[in-house]
């Protein structure tokens, strides 16, 4: 099995991963085939990013950081969307959001 | 035909209903079937077997129909709309046990994910105290 692809990325949105992008977080997660999942600390313990009950109860505020790691055929795909996700504030056109 | 499960929203007041379609809709998108109903018969608050059937029509998809509930009378009222269903629909049919805002955007991202009616269940359910 090949390693996870890590990313950590600061939460800069004023609000912080609030219920809207939450849902968005997650239907962005959902559209890789890959194995995604977030963390707030680096030990852990991390969450299927792809689970909306999960990413709905991680409640990062303005200045946290989450970490993201992906593993699969589109893990760098995955990555990228979603670190642009929340470094563009939760803007998903400035993303290579999957559509719907 | 759909291919996504729908979701109908039943709650005593049409107001809390619209209200939570209004989220579903806003958060989740337009891609899943939703349908919603609120206040008995006479327009009070209080729910109705006939308009529940008439959302799980409107919500209608052949990978099934989650209803998300308030109170009472809107799950016994809702379990009895699903026994009067005809019979190839009524195993499709399946009322969650979740707080009705919260579960309803979850269950809605989880059917927009293309999951299963009973993996839709159970995403909703995973908010309740167990």
């Amino acid at each position: 099995m090949k390693d996870w692809l890590m990313k950590s990325v600061v939460v800069t949105h004023s609000i912080g991963l609030h219920a809207r992008p939450s849902v968005k977080f997650t239907k962005l997660a959902k559209g890789f085939s890959s194995a995604v999942e977030v963390a707030r600390s680096l030990t852990g313990p991390w969450f299927n990013a792809k689970s909306i009950v999960k990413v709905m109860a991680i409640k990062a505020g303005k200045g946290s950081t989450l970490h993201l790691r992906a593993r699969g055929s589109d893990a760098g795909d995955a990555i990228t969307t979603l670190s642009g996700f929340v470094a563009s504030e939760f803007d998903e056109d400035r993303t290579n959001a999957a559509s719907g | 035909m759909n291919k996504k499960v729908g979701i109908v929203i039943v709650s005593h007041s049409l107001d809390i209903a619209k209200g939570t379609a209004d989220m579903v809709r806003n958060m989740v998108g337009s891609a899943i079937p939703l349908a919603y109903c609120g206040g008995n018969s006479d327009g009070g608050l209080g729910t109705s077997i006939e308009k529940i059937l008439t959302a799980i029509d409107e919500a209608w998809s052949d990978r099934g129909v989650a209803i998300l509930v308030d109170l009472g009378g809107a799950e016994t009222n809702s379990e009895m709309a699903v026994e009067m269903l005809p019979e190839n629909r009524r195993g499709k049919v399946v009322v969650c046990n979740a707080p009705i805002v919260e579960g309803a955007v979850m269950a809605a991202t989880e059917a927009w994910g293309g999951a299963s009616l009973e993996e839709v269940k159970r995403t909703a359910e995973e908010l309740s105290p167990q």
